[in-house]
């Protein structure tokens, strides 16, 4: 109540509101209080551990008990770029995870659009939940389903049989069909999210100029899209890069990730050192995609 | 319609066909689900659903999922913390570095869980910190913050600061502003970022096999199990369960989600 | 503050942490390392290791007590070693929880995560974890059925320090050459079958995923290129250790299946995945058991094998159980049991008057030495070649020489 004849003291203010004007007349503390324990849990927790990780690529082992000694040395380092294998098995996986990329991007495209563009939103709402669905079902059972289905007694081979057909479904190929299934989705979702972005108007106003269906694809959607498919792409290459678990399944032949993974245990020193090139293969793919405004369709 | 009568026909069917590629070995776990037989060949010869009752009852299991939730519970609880924090600095202030927290926040899901995993179970081994529900937690959770992160940034972007200022203009202080105005506005964002990165860390094992000492997860318990012939069927039992436990959350998630920008992420 | 200042501050608080980080990771580590020889152990020149481990009783009776308050006991163990664990629970009070080790590093790490009471260990893992000091010796006096284990097994390099034992023997076996007898015929005798570059089993051979396969390699190479003077098969000196890593270069193109976990491999054998290679008995006898054709032999050439050991881990959380479970071990029946499911001949042979088979210890050789003179045990590589001069690979060349040979 404002009663201009009563000059009243204003009220003893709380120390919430004490602080909140603080914070009001000063950003810079404001961000910082919001950001204190969030950043020190990302920075100081993930990041210190990843550095811990570069610290366990410098160390050494005992040659006879694989213990690990906290001697430096580059010698793990000297390992990874020199011998032959380390590179090939790089290489093998770069390949793979671009292979599936692809895949996926292809696959994912069809469904995407017309999810957006096309479905009615009833018919939406089901799909999408349809799409998402199979992201409850536990990875692994999925990459074992998909070694049952390769299997010489599997489905595939069951199905190829009377045309006299075989396939050797635990080979790259095979592996390759199991990587692009198991991050399919992960490829759908921002697609679909980027292609609902586009404005409506934009695709009337291309169909006015004259152009088809194919020529407003490659002139107005895909480049509109774009960055979203860079979004996706960002998980389906760095899962694939870093799997271990369905190489192994699938396939007899080593991968970053399963090199990794055998070497943790008594080789510690050089599966740490081995992990920089994965760290390096993302940071450089994270810093082209955010250049290509990927982060913001994520 | 813009798009041709064709054009719409073939997508029509281009989804159709990556639908059945999608769900085909879904179904067949279904079908393995209830195999009578401890091998799973092909094909499936009798039929039998003595499997639920022996996955139900099996303490193993039990204990695994009880972790499982434990774990997924904590991890959420934490991410919505952080993630609501760092998304509202971003959203309402514009400071240096803005943009590199973008990239702060999505490293730990965009680096392949190898490195994660490893670089976190080296850290514990070196300080000396034991294996359990904790590293579990804390594993999982660094991972989820972009979850509800992007989800929270994409709402707040969406809401004019109008609504607060008038809030200000009224008297109120942050927190009461928080709590009156931008958090009901942000709460269908925060849940449906909340449900994801539940399922996120309820069916992670990439990163839970360095974190989780001997404790096991539902995912470890699959990982150990996956080729002995007498758990098997009980996998695929489980993994069947878990198929339509989850359709309620992912059905809200997507009606929550739909008013967010950011879509989402779910499990790997 | 000014934008300059404030990132000046923070750019010094990040410089800041890192340091520390830097240098509590090296502190905390070098404790770590400390810890790692201090426990339970001593390094070699000092007085003989304690038998002590904290909480562990005096008595055979107190131990009988305090492991009833324990009531439980984590293992690391060979698939399928555990055996009688109902029985064993409701005795001792003890449940008993089993994690499978796939090689015997996959052990060592585990048995250094410290959640484990105990583990059997064979030869290529237990001197390692006498060294690294994760396992503590045993008092014997405190484990009645030692009594009954032969007393060739006993206080070897393997399982003894200093003239103390460092846990109770378990049993004995050789990994055995395993094929499908419906695809591969005739029945081989030979490991000529895999290491023929022309093999007609190409991407059908079934290879253990471990450096410690280098001295299968070896082993043929000294049946077949005895110009090399291979003695051990694990003490290889760089030519012999090269000729063994060309073997396997050789070997690699052809292999359709490197296992580590035993039950993926009965897997493909069932499936005809795989169809020949080398696994233990275990795997045959439960393929056989599922009616499958497939027969295992020790080839002529002689094989590498094992002689495993459960050995106590010096910080266990319950020594009590533990002590208990390595007197359960050697008792006849389990014994018998673990013989006869595993594959493998027992070491206390009055287990052999409990076998379901009566023949299983005369077929398993289990008194009969002069069929182990060409079963070569899993040994950890040294530098010094097992004292016997010269300079060999070590446990570290080797580690580093299979990832190459996985290719």
């Amino acid at each position: 109540m404002t009663s201009a004849a009563h000059a009243e003291p204003s009220p003893r203010q709380s120390l919430g509101r004490r602080l909140s004007t603080f914070f009001y007349r000063h950003p810079w503390v404001g961000v910082a209080a919001l950001l204190a324990v969030p950043l020190g849990w990302l920075v100081g927790g993930y990041f210190g551990s990843l550095f811990v990780l570069l610290l366990a690529s410098l160390w050494d082992t005992d040659p006879f008990t694989s213990e690990v000694v906290h001697n430096y040395t580059f010698d793990n380092f000297r390992r990874i770029f020199e011998e032959d294998v380390y590179r090939e098995v790089a290489w093998r996986t770069i390949r793979m995870a671009a292979l599936v990329t692809i895949a996926d991007a292809v696959l994912a495209f069809p469904i995407a659009y017309y999810l957006a563009r096309i479905a009615s939103p009833r018919t939406r709402n089901l799909l999408v939940v349809a799409v998402l669905m199979p992201l409850w079902v536990s990875y692994l059972v999925k990459a074992f389903a998909w070694r049952t289905i390769l299997s010489d007694s599997g489905v595939v081979n069951w199905a190829l049989d009377p045309f006299g057909l075989s396939f050797d479904g635990y080979s790259s190929v095979g592996l390759w069909l199991v990587f692009t299934y198991l991050w399919l989705p992960f490829m759908i979702l921002p697609l679909y999210a980027g292609l609902e972005r586009i404005p409506h108007s934009l695709f009337e106003a291309s169909a006015d100029l004259g152009a088809r269906s194919l020529r407003t694809f490659l002139r107005v959607t895909f480049p509109l899209a774009f960055p979203a498919l860079v979004a996706g792409s960002i998980f389906t290459f760095s899962l694939t890069l870093g799997d271990y678990i369905a190489p192994d399944l699938i396939t007899s032949q080593q991968f970053i990730g399963t090199v990794i993974y055998d070497q943790r245990g008594t080789n510690l020193p050089v599966a740490a050192a081995f992990t920089l090139v994965p760290i390096g293969v993302m940071v450089m793919y994270l810093l082209v995609a955010r250049r290509l405004k990927a982060f913001e369709a994520l | 319609m813009v798009e041709s009568r064709l054009t719409r026909a073939l997508l029509r069917v281009g989804t159709g066909v990556i639908l059945a590629f999608i769900y085909l070995p879904l179904v067949l776990i279904g079908l393995y689900a209830f195999n009578r037989s401890v091998t799973q060949g092909w094909p499936i010869e009798n039929y039998s659903t003595k499997w639920f009752s022996v996955a139900y009852h099996d303490e193993a299991v039990r204990s695994a999922l009880w972790l499982s939730v434990r774990a997924a519970l904590g991890a959420t609880a934490v991410a919505l913390v952080l993630g609501t924090l760092i998304s509202l600095a971003v959203s309402r202030y514009h400071f240096f570095g803005r943009e590199a927290i973008s990239l702060v926040v999505i490293l730990p899901i965009a680096l392949p869980g190898i490195v994660t995993g490893l670089a976190l179970q080296t850290t514990y081994t070196t300080v000396g910190i034991d294996f359990g529900l904790l590293t579990i937690i804390i594993g999982h959770a660094t991972f989820c913050i972009v979850v509800v992160y992007n989800n929270a940034a994409a709402r707040i972007r969406r809401l004019s600061g109008s609504l607060e200022e008038a809030s200000y203009d009224l008297g109120a202080d942050a927190w009461q502003t928080f709590r009156h105005v931008t958090f009901p506005q942000m709460r269908t964002a925060l849940l449906a970022g909340a449900l994801l990165a539940f399922a996120l860390s309820f069916d992670e094992v990439v990163v839970t096999v360095f974190t989780a000492g001997a404790q096991q997860t539902l995912p470890i318990w699959i990982f150990a199990n996956l080729f002995r012939p007498v758990e098997q069927p009980k996998v695929n039992v489980v993994a069947l369960f878990l198929i339509f436990a989850s359709i309620i959350p992912v059905y809200f998630a997507q009606r929550l989600g739909s008013g967010a920008a950011g879509t989402p992420r779910g499990g790997r | 503050m000014s934008k300059a200042r404030w990132r000046r501050l923070r750019f010094a608080g990040l410089a800041v942490y890192v340091v520390v980080a830097l240098l509590g990771a090296t502190a905390c580590g070098s404790d770590d390392d400390n810890e790692g020889s201090a426990g339970g152990g001593t390094t070699t020149g000092e007085a003989a290791a304690s038998t002590e481990i904290p909480g562990l009783g005096s008595t055979i009776d107190e131990i009988k007590q305090k492991a009833k308050e324990e009531g439980q006991v984590s293992l690391v163990q060979w698939a399928g070693y555990a055996q009688l664990t109902k029985e064993f629970a409701k005795e001792t009070g003890c449940k008993v929880s089993t994690k499978d080790g796939a090689t015997s590093d996959d052990m060592i790490s585990l048995i250094g995560t410290g959640q484990y009471d105990g583990v059997s260990a064979s030869g290529n893992a237990s001197v390692r974890l006498m060294e690294r000091g994760d396992v503590a010796p045993v008092n014997t006096d405190l484990i009645p059925n030692y009594a009954d284990v032969q007393e060739g097994i006993k206080n070897k390099d393997y399982n003894s320090k200093d003239g103390q034992p460092y846990g109770v023997p378990h049993g004995r076996g050789p990994n055995v050459l395993a094929w499908r007898t419906d695809v591969v015929k005739p029945a081989p005798d030979s490991w000529g079958v895999i290491w023929d570059p022309n093999t007609p089993y190409k991407g059908k051979i079934s290879i253990y995923d471990d450096s410690i396969f280098i001295a299968d390699a070896a082993l043929y190479l000294k049946a077949t290129k005895p110009d090399l003077g291979i003695d051990s098969p694990y003490q290889l000196n760089d030519e012999q250790f090269n000729a063994s890593i060309d073997l396997l270069k050789g070997l690699a193109p052809n292999v359709g299946e490197w296992w580590g976990d035993y039950a993926k491999q009965i897997q493909s054998y069932a499936n005809k995945d795989v169809v020949i290679g080398t696994t233990w008995p275990y795997q045959v006898n439960t393929l056989k058991a599922d009616k499958k054709p497939v027969e295992g032999v020790k080839p002529k050439e002689g094989t590498t094998g094992w002689s495993d050991t459960w050995m106590i881990y010096s910080k266990a959380k319950h020594p009590n159980c533990m002590y208990l479970w390595m007197n359960h071990m050697i008792s006849p029946a389990a014994q018998a049991a673990v013989a006869e499911s595993f594959g493998e001949a027992p070491v206390n042979l009055k287990a052999c008057a409990l076998t379901k088979n009566k023949n299983h210890c005369n077929q398993f050789h289990a008194s009969d030495e002069s069929w182990w003179k060409d079963i070569y045990y899993w040994t950890t590589p040294t530098a010094d070649c097992g004292g016997k001069g010269g300079t060999c690979k070590t446990q570290k060349d080797w580690v580093n020489a299979w990832t190459e040979i996985r290719g």
